[in-house]
């Protein structure tokens, strides 16, 4: 465990140290230069500003101090906020995307993992087609087509909720009711699968013979052993979330991180996009580590693979 | 006693042993279905399926046929004719249908301005042709489904079958290299690529072209590692064939399968990507219109003229509905074991 848990290790630091030599040295490929009236600036001026900001030295220099401020958590100053650290940007603006982000993601497990089990105990019914439409739906109808229609016939034309902004709880469920819609659709999907494999095992059919109920069966045996594989999603859901909430953040205007990653890149904020790019890498990594270790955990088979090589 | 009477009927004659056709019985009967003729038979009873193949053509022959039929193209400005809401002959007598040239407030605009052509999806704030826009936008969408297939095919196959054949430290160098490639986050690696280049289909191709194929190569190697000891394999190289033959010939026909699925799953979620991507101002650029950004563009005026975001909305659902429908058909017809 502890040899899987470190070779996963690796790979992340890895894979975090390639996406930000990549983006250290994007920058530097980058057009222009960050000094502003640079024709009225005289050179002494121009070398004392180039001294301030460390791009005086030869870039391998550079890059050794831009790795050694990543290490203490220093992303840079905004071109466009005041010079603002783009660190306390991100700190800003993190609250409404990880309330938004958290509401979805129990939201849409809960109804998720119910519309997957009722589909799998009610296999061919009624109850099993409307489940399996509601998760094909999900998953085919864009999170920004699905955003705008809430907003239109539920906020415009009933005028039962806000339709945006950010300001209280009834600001927060039309946008966390189109976050939650994809991990709905694909937790359903996956329940669903994972359920009706279970079902058909033996061990089920041993439980029965035990004369154990149907309801203990399900929850004490079905739905458990359902529950394991539905990790793995976790991670991949983890992207589908935040590419989620840039494009519905900037739909309900809420002032979270992704309304002020897409609003950096019209503007052209290349530390703010690089600083948050790196972030949102960072968070994502760190989630499928997780999500790997956690997989370890409670299936041993895995770890023995992983430890095999 | 009824037995006794009823067995008594019974003539011996009846007993004769049948002549000998032993041709006869091995004969079959019925015509013997290739793989994809079994598979065919399986799709076509899929109504879901065939409803989005059918979606699908409909919509990819819009998408070739409308921009070309219309003299309008989807960069001609009319101030003029900014803003006019849909209008379909025909269509425009049922009035519980939005095409009959009516704002949100019910006023026939086309006859308040004297605007005598019709404008099936309406006008956009610049006067030009939704119609001719939404249908190359849906052209976008359909280059950028075509693009991920082929690189999926391309480059995925190859990758997967190069690893997987040779497997050893070939196969743990470039296994190394797909796990790093899938840490970096498709979106990040676009905005990357759109930082360099200018936002536009060039930046999305690249992206793709760099990160689209992971999950393509490692199915493919999966299965070449499963497959590369079995026995036609050994007797194939036995007679002396070379590798290439035995990848190409041997190995890829009997990956197919997951091949086509994997293809198939690949579409809906390049086209998502794109229209996601120009939506948030990072794809395509005005005046070249996308599904994306048309949606985009629309959103801004929902309130005053619904029919800019809705129509759009509608079409890019429909084509990656029809596309994850299809895509779930073949599953279940060319992988039955898969089928849940």
């Amino acid at each position: 465990m502890a040899r899987y848990t470190l070779q996963r290790f690796v790979y992340m630091i890895i894979t975090l140290f390639i996406i930000a030599t990549l983006t250290f040295f994007l920058m530097k490929l980058l057009p222009g230069s960050p000094l502003q009236n640079q024709e009225k600036l005289t050179p002494e001026q121009k070398a004392l500003i180039l001294k301030e900001y460390g791009l005086d030295k030869p870039v391998p220099v550079q890059y050794i101090q831009y790795l050694g401020n990543l290490l203490k958590g220093d992303l840079g100053v905004s071109f466009q906020y005041d010079n603002r650290p783009v660190t306390e940007l991100i700190s800003d603006r993190i609250g409404p995307s990880a309330q938004l982000g958290f509401q979805a993601i129990v939201f849409g497990t809960i109804v998720g993992l119910i519309l997957g089990i009722v589909a799998a105990i009610r296999h061919n019914h009624w109850e099993d087609y409307t489940a399996t439409v509601i998760a094909v739906l999900g998953a085919s109808i864009p999170s920004f087509v699905l955003g705008g229609f809430l907003q239109y016939f539920i906020a415009v034309k009933l005028q039962w909720l806000p339709v945006a902004f950010w300001e209280g709880f009834k600001y927060t469920i039309l946008p966390t009711l189109a976050l939650s819609v994809g991990v709905i659709a694909s937790i359903a999907r996956f329940m669903r699968t994972e359920m009706l494999e279970v079902l058909s095992s033996d061990y089920i059919l041993t439980a029965r013979a035990k004369g154990i109920s149907q309801a203990g069966v399900i929850i004490k045996h079905a739905i458990r052993n359902s529950l394991i594989p539905v990790i793995t999603i976790l991670g991949p859901m983890t992207v589908n979330l935040m590419t989620g909430t840039l494009v519905i953040e900037k739909l309900f205007a809420v002032p979270g991180l992704g309304e002020q990653f897409v609003r950096s890149i019209e503007l052209n904020d290349y530390p703010v996009i690089m600083g948050t790019t790196l972030f949102y890498s960072a968070l994502l990594i760190l989630a499928v580590f997780i999500v790997d270790v956690l997989y370890g955990v409670v299936d041993p088979r895995i770890r023995l693979a992983g430890g095999k090589k | 006693m009824m037995a006794k009477q009823q067995y008594e009927q019974l003539s011996p004659e009846w007993f004769q042993p049948a002549p000998p056709n032993v041709g006869e019985q091995e004969k079959i009967n019925r015509p013997s279905l290739t793989f994809w003729q079994d598979a065919w038979l399986r799709l076509r009873e899929n109504k879901a399926a065939i409803v989005g193949l059918v979606m699908i053509i409909i919509l990819a022959l819009m998408a070739i046929i409308a921009p070309m039929a219309s003299d309008r193209t989807y960069k001609d400005q009319n101030l003029r004719h900014a803003k006019l809401p849909p209008k379909i002959p025909v269509l425009e007598h049922i009035h519980w249908l939005p095409f009959d040239g009516r704002d949100a407030n019910g006023v026939d605009v086309y006859k308040q301005r004297g605007v005598k052509e019709y404008y099936w999806f309406g006008t956009d704030d610049l006067g030009r042709d939704l119609w001719v826009r939404t249908w190359y936008g849906t052209r976008i969408s359909l280059y950028i489904g075509l693009l991920a297939a082929l690189i999926d095919l391309l480059i995925g196959i190859a990758y997967g079958g190069i690893s997987g054949y040779y497997g050893g430290r070939v196969d743990n160098v470039m296994q190394r290299i797909i796990e790093i490639l899938n840490g970096i986050p498709y979106l990040i690696m676009v905005i990357l690529f759109i930082l360099i280049f200018e936002p536009g289909i060039i930046s999305i191709t690249l992206a793709m072209v760099i990160t689209g194929w992971t999950t393509m190569a490692r199915i493919v190697r999966g299965q070449v590692l499963k497959l590369k000891n079995m026995e036609y394999v050994l007797a194939a190289r036995t007679l002396g064939a070379p590798t290439s033959r035995l990848i190409f010939k041997h190995l890829i026909p009997n990956v197919i399968g997951p091949i086509i699925i994997t293809t198939m799953f690949t579409i809906p979620s390049a086209i998502f990507t794109e229209a996601f991507l120009s939506f948030i101002g990072l794809g395509i650029r005005p005046p070249e219109a996308s599904l994306g950004s048309l949606v985009n563009d629309g959103y801004k005026s929902i309130q005053t003229y619904p029919h800019l975001m809705i129509i759009p909305a509608v079409v890019i659902s429909l084509l990656i509905l029809s596309f994850n429908l299809v895509a779930d058909g073949i599953r279940d017809a060319l992988d039955p074991k898969m089928r849940k």
